[in-house]
């Protein structure tokens, strides 16, 4: 258990650092002056959320999951192709949802890291041009120098870099798979017992999501419909989210994987405390997001009170299924109202970048 | 040439006819029924009927007596072996013994069990197995078919029986055995109930008793497997353990503490008596067997009345003694022989129905005469089985296996040879929603944990897969004989059904079936003196076979937390509206245009109250259906106010209306 603790506490340093080194890139791109250090709050955030340390103590493996999505972002943020290529590819190899946040990594490799959305600085720098005042020369030469930074056109080279390692470190880690599965029936049956299960659902022992017992009761003439509505709903939000959010790739990733948590079939609280602890690097912009005192409220209720209605179910015999399930239940729309509220927050806090922007000048 | 060629064919062919003829055999169907007082004051009544028919080949397809439901199953499923027991109660190996063929060829786990061997490739076996289960379902009315999933059935190697292959083997713990069970089974007689020994087979005095097993053994060899061609042979076993009622001359107390064990008699067990024999029996006998354990008190007995001079020989012929008296002196007494205690051995008296008829019927008695103790043939070990751990997440199953008492000494001397190690095999089919963890196992001697691979000769093991198969287990154990308490823990997890899967009634729990341990080194056996007339009788040659020793543990009942079964609607259609306003509102958010909404309240703010009552008849008109006239404004929402009361009234007095008619 203390091994488990240590390496997972070795992770999540690990995992810090390289929130930081991201944030710092984020942080110099930002043109605000008072910066609180984004980077430190996240992984304060992760490291000290108690959902965190009780996936540790749990000894799940979650944590090396959240490494290698955090390891893929790091990657794509410092330009690191292979890096960003391995992690995505791992990622997707443990548990097949990551595979969607091969949308924001691409734009963070073509666009660069979170930034305003463009217009505002085409708009911005033919102001200046146009204005070109002599007195803030200064300003403006750093401004210069930060702009050749962004690309304001899609950087394809990096792409397509991203999309070779990729299916080079896919086709690695399937021909590794396919040698040690090889005795065992191939990868035809690998896929089968792996992302078929997580896909099919067939495990319906109780967790933090509600798909568990949505399957247990519902008719089995339904199901396979079902299984189709649910991880369609994961596909479907992702090319309105990737259009209204491409300026901001990393705050994609976490709707993604928030998203993505909310979803999946076999949710964990270590997906929870990832998206908590992005969260934090967006501190800055979320600052004025709604019902975050009542969000905060619930996540804590909830995790007070789903241990305990899942003891008094399990263990007791005293309380019912349902009991359990509304937990989990309040628990998916806390999840949703977070979803909702941050992007909302986002977009309102990217109008008022451009309002002031306009108004500035 | 050809005229020689053709004298040989001829010679050929009539030797042929000759030696078909020669063995050509009859049909063969015998009753017999073997009456056993228990150590515990209750009596066993062991039926047995057998049907032989000889081989096709030599035969053809049409019989007699043999059932024909029976020989069109074998022909088509190739059967080799098969065995079905439909069982009420549990064997109480403790008292009733574990060390006779009885106790480990006719206990049998309570429900259903059943295994069947086929000759037929290896691949076939599965597809044959589902059409048997189908088939001895519909022919036994008893729900067999569910034995058809892959989860109810297994295959086991070496662990059951010392057979390879195409073995399978299920049983439903569960399943309630009854008179619609024993009927189609009676049919398979060639007498039913109506006449012979059968005719004993009431049905309240039979399922009354503390166990009930009726079982169905066949074994063919049709399909040219060994040398020897016997046919198709069917054993049809009824074991029922009875408790005589007490009369008040029974009741009476002996010397100190001891009880009279109660007398019995036919008519009062089964409340019926025998009228003469089936006709179609080749041999319908009656025998009463009397234990070692008991003829040895009685000899102590008996002694003590005579002197010590007494004659054994004349002693055990006899069937009056200071023990117990039959009502009916027998036809013959049997006395098994037995080369190492050959001081008191089994007896039995036989009895012959062909003597009695409808005038004259059979009822025999059995009279106490003074109270006798005695303990029945134990096992080498007293298997036990329970469940450990609480709540419904995880648990334990252990086996607990006793050393029985050595003064037994009847399998202690069997064991001296091999350096006395006890071996013997457990077989167990967990089903997958008990997620046994192999790794787990754990062997306390003495109750002390132990290395596994000290005790543990060989194992196989499959794994359960969910809703595929389930786990089995086969181990074989060597003990040394000293060892006092053997104990094997397996630590599982408890899986989660979908709400179909539950039974009726889903809260009592779910039974684990029975394990089965078998000890390959005893064999319960009876030896008689080498004599014709034992060999006509099945039930006797069934006695003298070399069997091992078996026996089943406990059925397990296992709490599985439930779902709330009444509310799959309701979980589904919350569920969905909660990922229903997930989806709404985030679209919501992402479409929004906020400069819009300002410049429209902007422009409603400044247009405040002149166009605020147009836009709302407007929203009411086109909530209406009705096109919206800016002219008319004032009539519309007249009407629509008088409308509006004339709703209200309308309302009122329905509910008013419902009110008195359902109150009055």
């Amino acid at each position: 258990m203390t091994a488990v603790l240590i390496r997972a506490t070795g992770q999540n340093l690990q995992m810090a650092y390289n929130q930081s080194l991201k944030s710092l890139g984020i942080v110099r791109l930002l043109e605000r002056s008072e910066m609180l250090a984004s980077g430190d709050i996240a992984a304060l955030v992760y490291l000290w959320n108690p959902l965190t340390i009780v996936t540790c103590v749990g000894s799940s493996t979650s944590p090396i999951e959240n490494l290698v999505i955090v390891l893929s972002l790091y990657g794509a943020c410092r330009r690191l192709v292979p890096l960003a290529a391995f992690g995505w590819v791992i990622a997707t190899h443990l548990s097949l949802y990551p595979a969607i946040l091969i949308v924001p990594l691409i734009l963070i490799l073509g666009y660069g890291p979170d930034s305003p959305r463009r217009k505002l600085f085409q708009q911005r720098a033919s102001i200046k041009v146009g204005e070109n005042p002599s007195t803030d020369i200064h300003y403006q030469q750093k401004e210069l120098a930060s702009q050749p930074m962004l690309p304001l056109r899609f950087s394809w080279r990096l792409v397509v870099h991203f999309i070779l390692w990729a299916s080079l470190w896919s086709c690695y880690v399937l021909l590794l798979c396919g040698i040690s599965v090889r005795q065992y029936g191939g990868l035809g049956e690998m896929f089968k017992s792996t992302y078929g299960f997580i896909l099919t659902v067939p495990d319906l022992s109780p967790n933090i999501g509600v798909l568990w017992y949505f399957f247990a009761e519902v008719f089995d003439y339904f199901r396979n419909f079902f299984l189709i509505v649910f991880h369609v709903n994961i596909l479907f939000m992702i090319l309105p989210l990737a259009i209204r959010l491409n300026h901001r790739p990393c705050f994609l990733a976490f709707v993604y994987i928030a998203i993505s948590s909310l979803l999946k079939s076999y949710p964990s609280v270590g997906d929870s405390a990832l998206y908590l602890g992005l969260l934090g690097l967006f501190v800055e912009e979320l600052a004025d997001m709604q019902f975050s005192f009542f969000l905060f409220c619930g996540y804590v209720g909830i995790s007070f009170l789903s241990p305990v209605m899942h003891n008094l179910w399990i263990w007791r015999g005293t309380g019912n299924a349902n009991f359990y399930f509304a937990t989990a239940m309040a628990y998916a729309c806390f999840q949703i109202i977070l979803v909702v509220e941050s992007v909302s927050a986002m977009l309102n806090h990217d109008r008022m970048l451009r309002k002031l922007s306009i108004m500035k000048p | 040439m050809a005229a020689v060629l053709r004298f040989l064919i001829a010679v050929l062919l009539f030797s042929s006819i000759a030696t078909a003829s020669l063995s050509q055999e009859e049909e063969e169907f015998s009753e017999e029924l073997l009456l056993k007082p228990l150590a515990d004051r209750k009596v066993l009544a062991h039926f047995h009927f057998e049907s032989k028919a000889p081989p096709t080949r030599t035969y053809g397809h049409h019989h007699r007596l043999f059932p024909k439901a029976l020989y069109q199953l074998v022909q088509k499923f190739r059967i080799r072996e098969m065995e079905l027991s439909f069982t009420q109660g549990r064997w109480n190996y403790e008292r009733w013994g574990g060390f006779d063929p009885i106790s480990s060829s006719n206990a049998k786990p309570p429900g259903v069990e059943l295994w069947a061997v086929f000759d037929v490739p290896h691949d076939l076996v599965d597809a044959s197995w589902k059409n048997l289960t189908h088939t001895l379902s519909g022919l036994f009315c008893a729900s067999i078919n569910f034995l058809e999933s892959s989860t109810a059935y297994s295959a086991p190697d070496w662990g059951f029986q010392p057979f390879s292959g195409s073995l399978r083997y299920g049983s439903l713990p569960r399943e309630a055995v009854c008179t619609e069970n024993l009927t189609p089974w009676l049919k398979l007689l060639p007498c039913r109930d109506k006449a012979g020994l059968a005719t004993l087979m009431d049905r309240p005095s039979i399922y009354r008793g503390f166990y009930h097993s009726q079982r169905l053994r066949l074994s063919s060899t049709e399909f040219g497997s060994t040398e020897v061609e016997s046919g198709i042979a069917l054993d049809q076993t009824l074991t029922v353990v009875l408790q005589p009622t007490t009369s008040h001359r029974a009741s009476m107390t002996y010397s100190s503490d001891s009880v009279l064990q109660p007398s019995w008699s036919l008519s009062s067990i089964f409340g019926r008596k025998v009228s003469g024999r089936c006709v179609l029996a080749n041999s319908s006998n009656v025998y009463v067997q009397v234990e070692r354990g008991l003829m040895s008190e009685l000899k102590i007995l008996h002694a003590e009345d005579e002197g010590s001079g007494a004659d054994n020989l004349t002693f055990e012929k006899t069937w009056n003694n200071p023990g117990f008296e039959l009502s009916i002196a027998p036809n013959r007494v049997i006395k098994e022989v037995n080369i190492l205690h050959d001081e008191t051995s089994i007896v039995l008296y036989e009895y012959l129905i062909d003597n009695y008829s409808n005038s004259e019927p059979f009822d025999l008695g059995f009279t106490w005469k003074f109270p006798v103790v005695w303990s029945s043939p134990q096992a080498p070990l007293h298997a036990s089985r329970f469940l450990m751990g609480s709540g419904n997440e995880r648990g334990a199953i252990a086996i607990s296996l006793k050393a029985t008492e050595p003064s037994d000494g009847l399998w202690f001397a069997d064991t001296i040879e091999n350096s006395c190690m006890l071996r013997f095999n457990v077989f167990q089919v967990v089903p997958w929603y008990v997620r046994v963890y192999f790794h787990t196992l754990q062997v306390f001697v003495d109750g002390k944990p132990q290395s596994v691979t000290d005790f543990i000769e060989r194992m196989r093991i499959s794994p359960s897969e969910d809703k595929v198969s389930p786990g089995v287990m086969e181990m074989a154990l060597k003990l040394p004989c000293c060892v006092k308490s053997v104990t094997l823990t397996l630590e599982f997890d408890k899986g989660f059904l979908h709400i179909d899967e539950y039974p009726p009634d889903a809260n009592q729990g779910f039974d684990i079936p029975s394990a089965v341990i078998s000890f390959p080194d005893f064999h319960a056996s009876m030896h008689f003196l080498k004599d014709d007339s034992l060999n006509k009788s099945p039930l006797l040659s069934k006695f003298q076979e070399r069997s091992p020793v078996l026996c089943y543990t406990e059925v397990l009942l296992v709490p599985l937390t439930t779902p709330d079964f009444s509310m799959p609607y309701n979980v589904i259609t919350i569920t969905c509206t909660v990922f229903a306003l997930y989806f709404g509102s985030l679209l919501n958010v992402l479409r929004r245009r906020v400069g819009e909404e300002e410049r429209f309240l902007k422009s409603k703010d400044s247009k405040k109250t002149g166009r605020l009552g147009q836009l709302l008849s407007k929203l009411f008109a086109k909530l209406r259906g009705k096109s919206w006239e800016p002219t008319q404004t004032q009539s519309a929402s007249s009407s629509l106010i008088s409308s509006k009361l004339i709703f209200k009234v309308i309302l009122v007095a329905g509910i008013a209306a419902g009110w008195q008619y359902y109150s009055g």
